[in-house]
């Protein structure tokens, strides 16, 4: 396990906004057919972590690979191209759009020859309302429907069935459940489940203990940008688990451990606790 | 109508499906306006005589409103439209009037320039976060200026003279029965192209999502820059096109010519139903919206009104219309399958 090349890789990478540092030295491997589950307070930096995986925003220091590789993308159409399929946390569909033309947005299936390129709307519908009806939202069935007609959770659904359909490698969702019933919230652990069983490596954001516990297999605890913990399943109880996320005690010691350690370091952080 | 149009099966449900579409209240209003003012105006207004007036004018600000609309759908203005105009023509009559080099040469530079202010509009816009509408207000300022600055410092004068060759009159600045001006047809072909690139191609894709969600776009893939450059290169070209055309017609160009078009362009999208706040609109509806306009503008002077009373009509219809593409839009997201 430990020896394989993982499908994808940070090595110490620090994103900075001008003058803001968001994030610090990270450093995560996600291998094949692995749920990695990114925990971490409102504002530690999560988004801006996958986002910088996803080719919104480049590192600042560091490097990503990809299967081994080194990879720099400096557009999010690169990462997309080489299996990397995100869903963001806000936004990913177009209100005043389709459904088949949201879900294919950037990727239009065309027909047509040469350069007079027809946008293939049957296709797309067809596509777009099977794979959301796989989630198991079966009202939708029309894809000239709007968007902006759906419900919260139906939008969100309709963007992680996007990225599952896209996904080759690497899936990334940060916190999909967030806007979800339980129901779907159900479906989607199952889908990140199914993704796992084919082979992918999933990136997991949540603030929900439960649904860390129910698909992850490696955690990692973001604190103001660094990684605090990182530990695999079963190497932690619920209950620790719980209090790193929701900032109690061990939270606090974590916390203030890492100040200390910053202060008397040069500003470098510490080595993960295991 | 746009290939989005919700659609089932069985009249009633394509009867729904039309009256939630923004166009189909420009074209109430575009068949209103024509029938108030064929009332007003009588056998000339609904003659040759009428129908050269607003075709004439509903051409030339109809081939800048087009690519004007597709800017607003993907949530961007471009009010430099209005200095591309003069530019594009003194720089035809400067090329083949007053250095008297082949028309072809004029008419090339002159759309050169519009393309290439077009470059400049969406590299800014594209590049920075400064909202269009300063941009383009400054690009405007600064076309309007060199336009002004080196006409003089060429010709000497702030108007141009030339004589169009034959052959590019006849193409672009003919009259037929000395009514029609060919930029009429003209039209009709921009609506063609930019109808296939925002409806059938994959691009028109492109653009309603830049307008639906800036970042959305972006994350999923799309080349928001390469689009939105694009974009504006349109809007230069189309406005050269017309400034151009204008030189052509009538064998001189003023410094001093094209201001209208900047809000005109931007009332005929919004009367078209286009989407304020980007997003949504049409082809159709823009072609509709620039007809109501021009019947307007013109049918006034052959109604026997005060002039001035097609300025209210045309404030009111641009309020009824705002209010309505609002309505439309709900409408269209409340719309669900029955079944
Ligand atoms: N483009 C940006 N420019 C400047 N600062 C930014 C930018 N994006 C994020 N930040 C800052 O980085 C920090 C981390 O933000 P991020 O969105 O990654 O947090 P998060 O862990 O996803 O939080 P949440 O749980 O609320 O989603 C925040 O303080 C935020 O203000
Ligand atoms: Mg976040």
């Amino acid at each position: 396990m430990a020896d394989k090349t993982p499908v994808i890789e940070l090595r110490n990478v620090d994103k900075s906004f001008g003058p803001i540092d968001v994030l610090h030295e990270i450093s995560l491997k996600v291998n094949e057919g692995e749920v990695l589950c990114l925990l971490g307070d409102n504002g530690a930096g999560k988004s801006t972590l996958i986002k910088t995986l996803a080719g919104v925003h480049q590192p600042t220091r560091g490097e990503i690979l990809l299967d081994g590789q080194p990879v720099r993308f400096s557009r999010p159409k690169q990462a997309q191209e080489m299996g990397i399929a995100t869903v963001h946390q806000f936004g990913g569909t177009f209100p005043l759009m389709s459904i088949g033309r949201s879900f294919f947005a950037g990727v239009e299936p065309t027909r047509g020859w040469g350069p007079f390129k027809v946008y293939d709307r049957k296709t797309a519908n067809r596509i777009a309302v099977e794979a959301v009806q796989n989630f198991g939202i079966t009202r939708i069935d029309d894809g000239d429907r709007l968007v902006g007609g759906l419900s919260g959770g139906e939008r969100q659904s309709l963007a992680i069935a996007r990225a599952v359909h896209f996904g080759a490698r690497v899936l990334i969702l940060d916190e999909p459940t967030a806007a979800l019933g339980v129901k779907q919230a159900a479906h989607v652990l199952r889908i990140v489940n199914e993704a796992k069983r084919r082979g992918l490596a999933v990136i997991f954001i949540t603030h929900q203990v439960m649904h860390a516990m129910a698909v992850g297999d490696h955690f990692a605890v973001l604190i103001r940008g660094a990684i605090a913990a990182d530990f695999r399943k079963g190497e932690k109880t619920r209950e620790e688990i719980a209090d790193l996320m929701a900032g109690g005690e061990s939270m606090a010691d974590l916390e203030s451990s890492i100040e200390g350690y910053m202060e008397s370091h040069d500003g470098h952080v510490p080595p993960p606790v295991h | 109508m746009s290939p989005d149009a919700p659609r089932t099966s069985g009249p009633a449900a394509s009867i729904g499906n039309l009256i939630r579409r923004p166009e189909f209240g420009t074209l109430i209003g575009t068949i209103v306006v024509y029938a108030f003012f064929a009332s007003l105006g009588g056998k000339v207004f609904l003659g040759a005589p009428g129908w050269s007036a607003f075709l004439t004018m509903a051409a030339e600000v109809g081939i800048i409103a087009l690519p004007v609309g597709l800017l607003m759908i993907a949530g961007e203005l471009d009010i430099s439209v209005g200095a591309v105009v003069p530019a594009a023509a003194l720089t035809c009559a400067l090329v083949s009037g007053h250095y008297d080099l082949p028309t072809w040469y004029g008419v090339l530079a002159g759309l050169a320039v519009g393309l290439m202010i077009g470059f400049i509009n969406g590299y800014l816009v594209s590049r920075t976060a400064i909202p269009s509408l300063i941009i383009t207000i400054g690009t405007m300022f600064g076309t309007m200026g060199l336009t002004l600055g080196l006409t003089v410092l060429i010709a000497g004068s702030t108007g141009v003279f030339m004589t169009p060759d034959p052959v590019a009159k006849l193409m672009l600045g003919e009259s037929i029965n000395f009514m029609f001006r060919v930029t009429i047809f003209w039209w009709l072909g921009f609506a063609l192209v930019i109808y296939y690139l925002l409806h059938v191609a994959p691009w028109g894709n492109w653009v309603f999502a830049l307008g639906g969600d800036r970042d959305s776009a972006r994350n999923a893939g799309i080349p928001i820059r390469r689009v939105t450059i694009g974009l504006y290169m349109l809007s230069g070209f189309a406005a050269a096109f017309v400034g151009v055309s204008q030189v052509l017609t009538f064998g001189s160009a003023q410094v001093a010519a094209g201001q209208a078009f900047i809000f005109n362009s931007i009332m005929c999208v919004v009367i078209g139903g286009v989407l304020l706040t980007g997003g949504a609109g049409s082809v159709v509806g823009i072609v509709l919206g620039t007809l109501t306009f021009s019947i307007v503008n013109q049918g006034i002077f052959f109604s026997g009104l005060d002039p001035n009373y097609g300025s209210i009509i045309i404030g009111a219809l641009l309020l009824i219309a705002v209010m309505s593409n609002d309505t439309f839009r709900k409408l269209a997201l409340s719309y669900a399958t029955k079944k």
